[in-house]
């Protein structure tokens, strides 16, 4: 599903500047813990994280993630809102829990593997 | 739904022992920080991380949390599964990503409130 | 052709604003100097992981790095408590992160295993009340079989 259509399921707002909606996003993974991130995720994929500070975006820029979805109203500062812009990594901000983000994705066919378990 | 017929809807493989899997499972809550669960995550509530670390088992009897599920087959350490076992804190384990694991849970009609 | 270049990062202990920039940068230079994306995906992996610990539990450390048309190879050697049980570290889970480390992300026990992972050499030495030296390779494409 593309970017544009995860923003209107989950409800979200984009904090970057000229992110891409039409990107196409293929897996999802949910992590507060950013080894766990680089242990499992695969790349182009989006992350769904409650963390805010400027190791996620590294942790993103090192993974080659697609997004950032921050959960729960959370936000990054100026500064590492800046940092995914010039690694060209889209932020979005959602009012809704992890569970329910992710629930929301689940039910629409969002998967963490390819081919999916259903 | 009881935590066993999640267990069973899940496949998810019990770590624990003699910890009561019939209680009543109400709500779902997923993260790896423990602040945030103790700030948010609601009484009757399966936790879902992959924070295998001691601390989840004070932090789940704090906050009354009926069981823990630890995503992509994370094997927790024995001196996590002992005190949990004291505490009657059910521990499972899952091949799913968490995503996929609240995916699931989300699908059999759990919310996060 | 791949060039050869090498160069180093100082890493700075406890200095969270800044950690991960160094492989980061690196990331960057391999990119430039042409290798392929799942061997960049994998050095910068293993870079972030050894510069992580670094800079959470050391004083000080040096990434130093080299690509030849061989394979990348990182050296960092940091000024920290050094690793009682290089085993035991080794264990996916085990972590002796004190728990603010925890509540910034990190210290889920997963750092080491990464890099074991994703390198195809790795060597770790280390004294205790001094430091470590932690050493991984990986070899550039169609030279050497890719460990799983």
């Amino acid at each position: 599903m593309t970017l544009g259509e995860i923003r209107g399921i989950v409800e979200a707002l984009v904090i970057t500047k000229s992110a891409d909606m039409n990107r196409e996003i293929g897996r999802a993974y949910c992590a507060d813990l950013m080894s766990d991130v680089l242990a499992f995720s695969v790349t182009h994929s989006l992350l769904i994280t409650g963390l805010t500070n400027a190791q996620v975006i590294r942790t993103a820029d090192v993974a080659d993630l697609r997004a950032i979805v921050f959960v729960q109203g959370k936000r990054p500062d100026i500064e590492t809102i800046a940092m995914a812009e010039s690694k060209d990594i889209p932020l979005l901000v959602t009012g809704l829990s992890m569970f329910d983000t992710c629930g929301r994705l689940y039910e629409k066919g969002l998967r963490s593997r390819p081919g999916g378990i259903s | 739904m009881k935590l066993c017929d999640l267990i069973e809807d899940l496949s998810l493989e019990v770590k624990t022992s003699g910890t009561d899997l019939t209680r009543e499972v109400t709500s779902g809550y997923v993260s790896d920080m423990l602040s945030d669960v103790i700030a948010n995550a609601q009484a009757g509530s399966v936790w879902v991380t992959f924070q295998s670390h001691l601390n989840i088992v004070a932090v789940a009897s704090l906050k009354g949390i009926s069981g823990i599920i630890l995503a992509n087959n994370r094997v927790p350490a024995d001196d996590t599964l002992k005190r949990a076992s004291m505490e009657n804190i059910p521990i499972m384990t899952s091949s799913l990503t968490a995503f996929e694991l609240v995916g699931r849970l989300y699908t059999l009609g759990l919310r996060c409130r | 052709m791949i060039k050869n270049a090498d160069g180093v990062f100082f890493l700075t202990g406890k200095d969270f604003t800044n950690a991960g920039s160094a492989s980061s940068n690196l990331k960057g230079i391999l990119e430039n100097l042409g290798i392929s994306p799942e061997i960049i995906r994998r050095a910068s992996i293993a870079a972030f992981e050894a510069e992580m610990n670094a800079i959470i539990y050391a004083v000080a450390g040096m990434m130093h790095y080299s690509v030849t048309p061989e394979a990348v190879k990182v050296i960092l050697q940091d000024m920290g408590p050094g690793i009682p049980d290089i085993d035991l570290a080794m264990k996916e889970g085990y972590s002796t992160a004190p728990d603010y480390i925890r509540e910034m992300g990190f210290g889920s026990g997963m750092g080491l295993p990464n890099i074991k992972r994703n390198a195809d050499k790795l060597t770790i030495t280390s004294t205790v009340g001094e430091g470590t030296t932690l050493e991984f390779l990986i070899y550039l494409e169609g030279l050497s079989p890719q460990t799983s």
